[in-house]
Order: structure tokens, then C-alpha cells, then sequence
């Protein structure tokens, strides 16, 4: 190939080389994109609902008194020096019945901390009809040193439950907020 | 312009051959910037690799060998699945490939060398760097963390997780700096004549795969950067408690993970598109569609990563819509297998050890497509999923698939570089120890997945220790029949007897039709001209 030829591809192979390091980075930054893009994708789909109160329809509010489910309450922390107790370990609920209990969470360290509790529910078919209408999870509890915190949950189990659930385990774990501090408001 | 001449002139001058003044012994390896010798690193590097690799593997099915604890903690045998997995789609096939990459594409174009030829030795030599940290990260306690790499396992495992995590950085920065030397080259440095439709099937299959690359390699890397960061900066990606979430990792893994699949298949295809021709004696059934086919798949392999995740508690419409979209990519892919076989239809078949790994690839790859689409469907993917049914399915494709028709390509060009023929009989024999050694390790754990067998657990049940004796026997028979490919590599570079100019008949490209055996240090200096 004679010099000029050469350096005519050179100069084309250079440009190749900008825009495929340009694309390289761009697809760098994609991923970190898409982070925000599924907490949009979450967020619209209601994939992810478990800090958002659900909606409760009207004819769903019936009170079935002809069954009764036994609700249990567990709590637990991680990594988290606090204490974490239902006020109740279980009661008995009709579905479509509007119910209260009650949470204590104590921080016995000497310092302030800032905890998010997520739930979880037990057997999982029952999540979809488990209704929370108010709850402490819905945003971040900061305690300060030897504080103590009495929370209300406000729930409805919707009447549609399959007939096999007779029992739900309400499952709450705290967990520290650290680092990035997001308000879940 | 006149730098760019000289800088052109001097890199010309540093590769001038042995004759003036080229650096011997192990520094013409460490500078060398030409893409045979690069190719030929790549080839060797990778073959270290798939022996480390396949050292692990042997460690597992050992274990597996009876039920209960022998031979090595749990801890390790999970380290073993991880390592395994990491070296041999990382540092065993995926540089097999670019090595026939660096080899092929100039010569098979008319191009005098790659289009970056400097950094194309840094792309070469991060690999044994990367390799090292993996390797080092073994000996700093490990992290077994499956291959995939899953948080928040990975976010609380120890110091050997930093280690692997940097491995990964590096393997990556290799692959992106290779596949941009790969396009540039395939783009501005054809032949006069050598239009993009004229081009050799494996030059396709390696542009396409190239820009997949470009495109999943960072997400990898800024997956693993987010899992690092939540290690030890303070983020919370995926650390339910910062508001994170590890189904996150999830989703960015293998938005990279689906396609690098086909990062790993696509290149298999261009070799085998170039042997199955060269042994019927006929050209390509169907060029056009193969290449439209080829980019199909690439194209749809970003849109169903979430196939690997339908038991992460999907919606039934999202489970539904990745199912549909993997079901579709075995359109594309049966275009592909129909061409290969419609090749081979009335041609003048012969059955060399390159033609019979080829035969080996389209069998056992298209079993392993099968299983692939039995996986692809939501409800039979539940109880099947990681259990050993999973693991047979991608060993088919990886190992009958790619490692086939990386040895496919060995035995077809090894007499084109090196101008010794390798020993016929022995290769046969090479081809038939693998083929039944494979389907003895892997077929059998089909049959263990369907009863339920868990994948990446040392221990099990002992209604399974029948299938599993079966498929330990198998991985050490394939394991040592890897043994003979290395003394048949050997004795051929050694020993070999002189090859012909053009030792298959059917072998139409530029290397067989306008280059002497074996081909010399510098080729195409003046491009052919391509009618």
C-alpha cells in the first residue's frame, strides 16, 4: 500500500476509534441509567408497592364475619441497635375489617439513627390481598439515643383471599440507612 | 497528515521481520504488534485458560462424585463453580475467538494488519493480568458467588470479591479495545472490491459480535462498579436498606449476560459457516440471509435478558412478553441451522477432523438450542430453574457449541499458519473421545435437573449418585481427550508434515486462494483485488 493510502486510512481509523470509545462510555453511563429507569418502570407499573398505601374499594370493605383469619405479627432488626417488638403476637381478624395494631421500636444505642422497615408476608399468595392503609414503613423512622417510638399499622384483608389461607404472618425487618440517604417521603 | 505517515512508518519499521533486527526470545512476544503473532497468544493464552478452568470442573465433578462431603469445604466448591465459570467464558472461549479474529480478519479482508496494531498488544496482554488477579483472589480466600456475580451476596462477601471485581474491569477494557480494533479494521481496511456483502461469513459474524461487545461490556463493568461501590463507598444500588434493590443487579447483569451469549455463539457460527462449505465443496447455501439471520439474533438478544429471571417474582404480562421474545430468536437461529445443513445438501462431503467438529456443533449445538426453548417457557423454566437441566443446556451450547467450533477452526487453518498438516488419525480420534466423552458428562444431567437436582450445591440426595458417577467418568475422560489436542497441536508445529498450498478443496478465501503455506510474517502489504 503506498503512503499516501496509508495515511488516508489512518486518518478514517482514527475517527473509528473516537466514536467507538464515545459509544463504550455512553453504554457505561446506560447502566447506571438504567437504574433510575427502573425505579420509573417500578413506580408506574405498581411493580413495586410495598411503601405506598394501597387503595381500598368500597365493596371490598364488607366485613365476611363468617371467616377469621389468623393474623401474626413478627418483627426483627438488622445490624441495628435497636429493639424491634409487635405490641400483640397474633390476633384473629374477619376479612374486610378495618384493623389496628401496634409496633414499639426502641433505639438503645447513644446515637441518632435513621431505619426503613420493609414487610414481608406469609404465604405469598396472600400479599396481593393483604391492604395497608396506614404504616410506619411508608417513610424512614430516625430515633434519637434511648428513644422510644410507639407505630400504628391500619389494614384490610381483602375478602377475595383464597379459602386455603387461614393464617398470615405480617413479617416487618428494619434496616439502617446508610450512606445514600433516600427520602421515600 | 505527514505524523500520521510517520507514525505509520515507524510502527512499519518495528515489525520489519526477523530479518532486520526484530526482537527474539520472549521480548518479540511482549512488543510484538503483529496481528499473527497477537493471534497466536490469544490462541495459547486461552488454551491455558480452558485447562485452569477445566482443572476446577474436575474439582466439582470429583466432589460430586458420591453424596455427601469428600473432598473439598463446601466454601471451596462453590469458589470452583464460580472461577470455573468465570475463567472459561472470560479467559478460555471468548479470547479463542478473538484470537481467530486477529489471525483471520486481516487475511481473510486483504488488510495488512489489524487497524490498531499497538493497541491490540495492550488488548492481548491485560489478559494475563486479569488472569493473575483472578487467580490471586483465589489464594485471598475467593468469593463463591456463582459466575453471575448476584447480589447482595457479592455486597458482603470478602476481599477476594474486590480482586474478582477488578479481574472483571480489566477482561473487560480488553474485549471493548479488541472489538474496536475488530470494526475499525473490517470497516476501513477491506480490500478494493471486498464490499460488506462480499465479505467471508466469520468476518460477519465478528463485525456483529463486535459491536455486541462494544455495547455490553461497560454494562457489565458498571454493574460490577455499583457492586463495589456499595462495598465500600456507601451506595446503596442494591442494598434493600439504602433503598436499593438486588433484583436490580439482576436486571443490569444480564442485560450484558444475554447478549455476551451470543458474543460467545456468533463468532462458533462464523467459523463453522466457513468449514461446512470448504468440506461439501459447495459455497454457502443462503450468504444474505445467513448475514441478516446473524444480525437478528444480535439484535433480539437485547431484549430478553429477563428470561433468566422469571422466578424473581415477575409480572405475568412481563413473564409472558420474555417468553414470546426468546421463543423468537429460534427463527433466526433455525434460518441458520437449515443453511448450514442446506450447504452440506448433494455437495461433495468429506469427513477431515475441522469438517467433523463442525458436524459435532451442528448436532449437539442444536440440542442445546432445544433445551433452550424448553427453558424459554415460564411455566416449565419454574421448577427447572438452577437445577441441573440448566446447567446441561448452556454446556451444550458453550462446550458442543463454541469449544467445538473453536477446535473446528484449529484443525482447519493450523495447517494455513503453521504449513504442517496435524496427524489426521489422531485428530479423529480427538473429535470422537470429545464427542462421547460430552454427551456421557453432560447428557445425563438433563435427567438429574428434570428429578430436581439443585445446581452449584456439593452435596445431594442419593437417588442421584447413578447419573452423577456417569457424568464424573465423562468429565475426566473429556478432560484428559483435551490432553491429546494439545500433543496433536504440539507433534503438528513440530513434526507435522509439510502441508499443501490449499489442503481442503472446497476452501475458497482470500488465505487458501492468494497466500503461500504458511503464510508469511507480513501479508497483503499491496491489497488484493477482489472481483
Amino acid at each position: 500500500m503506498n503512503q499516501a493510502a496509508l495515511a488516508v486510512t489512518a486518518d478514517a481509523n482514527r475517527q473509528m476509534l473516537k466514536k467507538l470509545v464515545a459509544a463504550a462510555v455512553l453504554m457505561f453511563g446506560f447502566g447506571y441509567a438504567l437504574v433510575p429507569l427502573y425505579e420509573k418502570i417500578c413506580e408506574v407499573t405498581g411493580v413495586r408497592y410495598l411503601f405506598l398505601p394501597d387503595q381500598v374499594t368500597p365493596q371490598n370493605t364488607q366485613v365476611d364475619y363468617s371467616r377469621k383469619i389468623s393474623m401474626e405479627f413478627d418483627a426483627n432488626v438488622q445490624r441495628l441497635a435497636w429493639t424491634f417488638k409487635p405490641a400483640e403476637a397474633s390476633r384473629d381478624v374477619h376479612p374486610g375489617e378495618v384493623t389496628q395494631i401496634v409496633y414499639e421500636i426502641r433505639n438503645t444505642s447513644d446515637r441518632t439513627v435513621t431505619g426503613q422497615a420493609v414487610p414481608s408476608y406469609g404465604p405469598s399468595e396472600a400479599t396481593k390481598y393483604f391492604k395497608k392503609i396506614e404504616c410506619f414503613c411508608f417513610q424512614q423512622q430516625t430515633l434519637g439515643p434511648h428513644e422510644v417510638r410507639r407505630m400504628p399499622v391500619v389494614f384490610v384483608i381483602d375478602p377475595a383471599l383464597p379459602k386455603i389461607v387461614n393464617t398470615i404472618t405480617l413479617s416487618y425487618t428494619f434496616f439502617e440507612v446508610v450512606g445514600a440517604q433516600k427520602d421515600r417521603g | 497528515m505527514s505524523a500520521v505517515i510517520d507514525s505509520h512508518g515507524h510502527a512499519h519499521d518495528d515489525h520489519g521481520g526477523e530479518d532486520h533486527g526484530h526482537p527474539s526470545g520472549l521480548m518479540r512476544w511482549v512488543s510484538t504488534t503483529n496481528h499473527k503473532d497477537i493471534g497466536t497468544l490469544y490462541l495459547w493464552f486461552s488454551f491455558i485458560m480452558f485447562l485452569t478452568g477445566g482443572v476446577m470442573a474436575l474439582t466439582i465433578r470429583a466432589e460430586l462424585w458420591q453424596p455427601g462431603i469428600q473432598i473439598v469445604q463446601p466454601e471451596f466448591f462453590n469458589q470452583m463453580t464460580t472461577y470455573h465459570g468465570i475463567i472459561m467464558v472470560f479467559g478460555a472461549i471468548m479470547p479463542a475467538f478473538v484470537g481467530f479474529a486477529n489471525w483471520q480478519i486481516p487475511l481473510m479482508i486483504g488488510a495488512p494488519d489489524m487497524a490498531f496494531p499497538r493497541m491490540n498488544n495492550w488488548s492481548f496482554w491485560l489478559l494475563p493480568v486479569a488472569a493473575i488477579l483472578l487467580v490471586s483472589s483465589l489464594a485471598m480466600g475467593g468469593a463463591g458467588v456463582g459466575w453471575t456475580m448476584y447480589a447482595p451476596l457479592t455486597t458482603q462477601a470478602g476481599p477476594g470479591m474486590d480482586l474478582l471485581i477488578f479481574a472483571v474491569h480489566i477482561l473487560g477494557m480488553s474485549s471493548i479495545m479488541g472489538s474496536i480494533n475488530i470494526v475499525t479494521t473490517i470497516l476501513n481496511m477491506r480490500a478494493p472490491g471486498m464490499t460488506l456483502m462480499k465479505m467471508p461469513m466469520f468476518v460477519w459474524t465478528w463485525l456483529i459480535t463486535a459491536y455486541l461487545l462494544i455495547a455490553v461490556m461497560p454494562v457489565l463493568a458498571g454493574a460490577v462498579t455499583m457492586t463495589l461501590t456499595d462495598r465500600h463507598f456507601g451506595t446503596s444500588f442494591f442494598n434493600a436498606a439504602g433503598g436499593g434493590d438486588p433484583v436490580l443487579y439482576q436486571h443490569i447483569f444480564w442485560f450484558f449476560g444475554h447478549p455476551e451469549v451470543y458474543i460467545i455463539a456468533i463468532p462458533a457460527f462464523g467459523v463453522v459457516s466457513q468449514v461446512i462449505p470448504a468440506f461439501s465443496r459447495k459455497p454457502l447455501f443462503g450468504y444474505a440471509s445467513m448475514v441478516y439471520a446473524t444480525s437478528s439474533i444480535a439484535i433480539l438478544s437485547f431484549i430478553v435478558w429477563a428470561h433468566h429471571m422469571y422466578t424473581t417474582g415477575m409480572p405475568v404480562a412481563g413473564q409472558l412478553y420474555f417468553m414470546y421474545a426468546t421463543m423468537l430468536i429460534a427463527v433466526p437461529t433455525g434460518v441458520k441451522v437449515f443453511n448450514w445443513v442446506a450447504t452440506m445438501w448433494k455437495g461433495s462431503l468429506s469427513f477431515e477432523t475441522p469438517m467433523l467438529f463442525a458436524l459435532g456443533f451442528l448436532f449437539l449445538f442444536t440440542l442445546g438450542g432445544f433445551t433452550g426453548l424448553v427453558l424459554s417457557m415460564t411455566p416449565v423454566d419454574v421448577p427447572l430453574h438452577d437445577t441441573y437441566y440448566v446447567v446441561a443446556h448452556f454446556h451444550y451450547v458453550m462446550v458442543a457449541g463454541a469449544l467445538f467450533s473453536a477446535m473446528s477452526g484449529i484443525y482447519f487453518w493450523l495447517p494455513k499458519w503453521t504449513g504442517k498438516m496435524y496427524d489426521e488419525t489422531l485428530g479423529k480420534w480427538h473429535f470422537w473421545l470429545s464427542l462421547i466423552f460430552f454427551n456421557v458428562t453432560f447428557f445425563v444431567q438433563h435427567f438429574l435437573g428434570l428429578a430436581g437436582m439443585p445446581r452449584r450445591i456439593p452435596d445431594y440426595n442419593p437417588q442421584f449418585t447413578e447419573f452423577n458417577e456417569i457424568s464424573s467418568i465423562g468429565a475426566f475422560g473429556f478432560g484428559l481427550s483435551q490432553l491429546l489436542f494439545l500433543y496433536i497441536v504440539l507433534k503438528c508445529i513440530r513434526s507435522g508434515e509439510k502441508a499443501p498450498q490449499k489442503p481442503w478443496d472446497g476452501a475458497d478465501t482470500l488465505e487458501w486462494t492468494h497466500l503461500p503455506t504458511p503464510v508469511p510474517y507480513h501479508t497483503f502489504e499491496n491489497p488484493p483485488t477482489v472481483k
